[in-house]
């Protein structure tokens, strides 16, 4: 009886023992086929997009250099992302919602030098977004431009600004309309954004989850959207259910990119890094840019329909109007700025 | 001689096995924590005391725990009529319901997060029927206590169940016998040996609902000072890099539960002694 359970228990290790040798030739085999990895570290909505640019990539190098490069990508909130990042997790790449994102990597980890923003054209930022409505077909609440949102009785849905890069373009956008429509009067901008945000009724971590909350869940009148996110939405749930609204201004969103120096020193992978950034302002990823509803820095390359697609509207940007992330973060999104001042409770 | 007296203890290994479960439980538990109190030291008392009566700290931590405590008493109730109707009837599909139970403890809280807020959405299938009557659940405080209710459910039928299995049906018959009506029999009979279990699940439901996070996110709406739950907070600070603020919300919610489930334990305790003796 014992002998008999000794040799059942024997040929169930040998199967195991050769089920994992079977795993490691197959993986083994997998690893052999790959001569360089790159982790980009992204953002939320960038998804499709660089699903398409790593097999455009891939398929240059390779030309290129004979090197076979796989690329993983890495994608969840903007700020969670960069604070992965300053924990240790090896990102060659990091391709985020805002340049405050990466200095803070940067001051944090020491991984990226404090003028990265320098290294790259366009302020290392080759695509460009904004930040535009997302209302109900047909409008039934009327809502044509900002200050719509902070009438009484319009349910606004917005990612929270404190977990979400997107939502921190948003709540500029928002502010830079108010600074323009009330003639710079700070009380009264702020009152505009204190009555938009008593209006929001869902507060997500994260864009994603806020197109979810409004598209499927059905709850509210507008979403305050990347504009790409907005295009997105018309795509996978239908044009007939979903109108974009262009407000008269709005911000001119640079989500930038940049190499992890500290990592791809350490991982030998500068080179494949460098040009996997520099890819990205080829006529190439510029026109796969567009085609994703981002806004390409080179038009020419891009298709004419693709570009059509996009509205004229006039556009502030974080430098001009805010004077920078280093000094926009702290003021608006730090411990007790003006986005948490909106939650006092009345007295 | 005394039964705990210092002679020999009949079972050996007492030194090495204390020493391997204090060792244990300083890497998993201890330490960590010990980590978080330090951090949250560092941010100086005034710092920590700012925090801590905040308007919104102390809005979130209402929700956290009330909403917990609400969701733990619904269990309660519902979770021991579960596990009375699977030991005392033997139904068709009485095994597959009793597996159904645990589905909470396996299933990714996300996922349940996402499912109950689709269901309990204006737009969807229980939304819809409450929606006329003004009842909102998705995205306000309500929605909290739903998603805390699922969570918690295993617990209170895992903790009863083994319970009632040893209990014989025999003594509530003699109790009808002797004439009770239903209602003592529950109330005289049955529930006194029940309760210290009942307890125990009550507070293993509680405790998982105050640090839930994953299933609660997606439902709650998260607004502060309606809807924000206090790990929300956690997270919100260490989005900003403010680990230490983090860490004070940690420390807060880590107090609060000791003591409300230390609190608990002692009334568990102090129960069962009256019983024995009773």
């Amino acid at each position: 009886m014992t002998a008999f359970c000794t040799k059942r228990l024997l040929d169930q290790a040998l199967a195991v023992l050769a089920l994992m040798f079977c795993f490691a030739v197959v993986a083994g085999v997998a690893r052999a086929q790959q001569d360089v990895e790159l982790l980009n570290v992204s953002y939320d909505p960038t998804r499709e997009l660089y699903r398409e640019v790593n097999a455009a990539f891939i398929a240059d190098w390779k030309a290129r250099s004979g090197q076979t490069a796989a690329i993983r990508l890495s994608h969840g909130g903007s700020g969670a992302q960069a604070r992965t990042v300053i924990d240790g997790l090896a990102a060659d790449v990091v391709t985020l919602a805002l340049a405050g994102d990466i200095d803070a990597i940067a001051q944090r980890s020491g991984k990226i030098p404090l003028n990265w923003q320098t290294r790259l054209p366009f302020n290392s930022a080759p695509y460009t977004s904004t930040i535009v409505l997302l209302v109900r077909k047909g409008n039934p609440k009327g809502i044509k431009d900002w200050g719509d949102l902070a009438k009484p009785g319009v349910g606004v849905v917005t990612p929270n600004p404190k977990t979400s890069g997107g939502a921190r373009w948003n709540y500029l956008a928002a502010w830079a309309w108010g600074q323009k429509a009330f003639g710079g009067d700070d009380t009264k901008v702020r009152d505009f954004i204190a009555a938009i945000f008593r209006n929001v009724i869902v507060l997500d971590t994260g864009a994603r989850g806020s197109t979810t909350t409004f598209a499927q869940r059905n709850i509210g009148d507008a979403l305050i959207a990347w504009e790409n996110e907005a295009f997105l939405v018309l795509e996978e749930f239908g044009a007939d259910k979903f109108e974009i609204v262009t407000p008269s201004l709005s911000i001119l969103a640079e989500p930038p990119v940049t190499l992890v120096d500290g990592n791809v020193e350490r991982k030998r992978t500068r080179a494949v890094a460098q040009a996997y950034l520099e890819f990205l302002y080829t006529p190439a990823a510029q026109a796969l840019i567009a085609k994703h509803f981002y806004r390409p820095r080179f038009q020419q390359h891009a298709r004419a329909e693709d570009l059509a697609r996009f509205k004229a509207l006039e556009l502030v940007t974080v430098d001009g109007a805010f004077g920078g992330w280093a000094k926009a973060q702290p003021q608006h999104f730090g411990d007790g700025g003006t986005f948490d001042q909106l939650y006092k409770p009345a007295r | 001689m005394h039964p705990r007296g210092h002679a020999r203890r009949i079972l050996p290994g007492f030194h090495l096995s204390l020493g391997i479960t204090v060792t244990a439980l300083s890497c998993i538990v201890l330490i960590p924590l010990a980590a978080l109190v330090a951090k949250s030291a560092s941010t100086g008392v005034g710092t920590f005391v700012e925090i801590a009566t905040s308007p919104r700290t102390l809005a979130a931590l209402r929700l956290s725990f009330g909403a917990a405590l609400l969701a733990a008493m619904v269990n309660a109730v519902f979770g021991l009529l579960i596990a009375w109707i699977l030991v005392r009837y033997d139904f068709p599909g009485r095994r597959l319901v009793d597996a159904i139970v645990d589905l909470p403890f396996a299933m990714p809280t996300a996922v349940a997060g996402i499912a109950l807020a689709a269901i309990y959405a204006p737009n969807g299938i229980v939304g819809a029927v409450l929606d006329p009557y003004g009842i909102r659940v998705a995205y306000t405080p309500l929605g909290v206590a739903v998603a805390l209710v699922f969570i918690g459910l295993p617990f209170v039928v895992r903790s009863v169940q083994p319970v009632l299995e040893e209990l014989e049906s025999e003594l509530e018959e003699a109790a009808a016998l002797l004439g009770a009506n239903r209602l003592r029999v529950i109330w005289t009979v049955l529930l006194p040996p029940l309760l210290p279990a009942l307890i125990t699940g009550f507070v293993l439901a509680f405790a998982r609902g105050v640090g839930e996070y994953g299933s609660v996110i997606f439902i709650a709406g998260n607004v502060p000072l309606v809807s924000e739950i206090a790990p929300l907070l956690i997270v919100i600070r260490l989005e900003q890099f403010d680990y230490a603020g983090a860490a004070v919300v940690g420390v807060l919610m880590l107090v609060l539960s000791f003591v409300l489930i230390l609190g608990l334990n002692l009334f568990h305790a102090s129960f069962r002694r009256s019983i024995g003796n009773g």
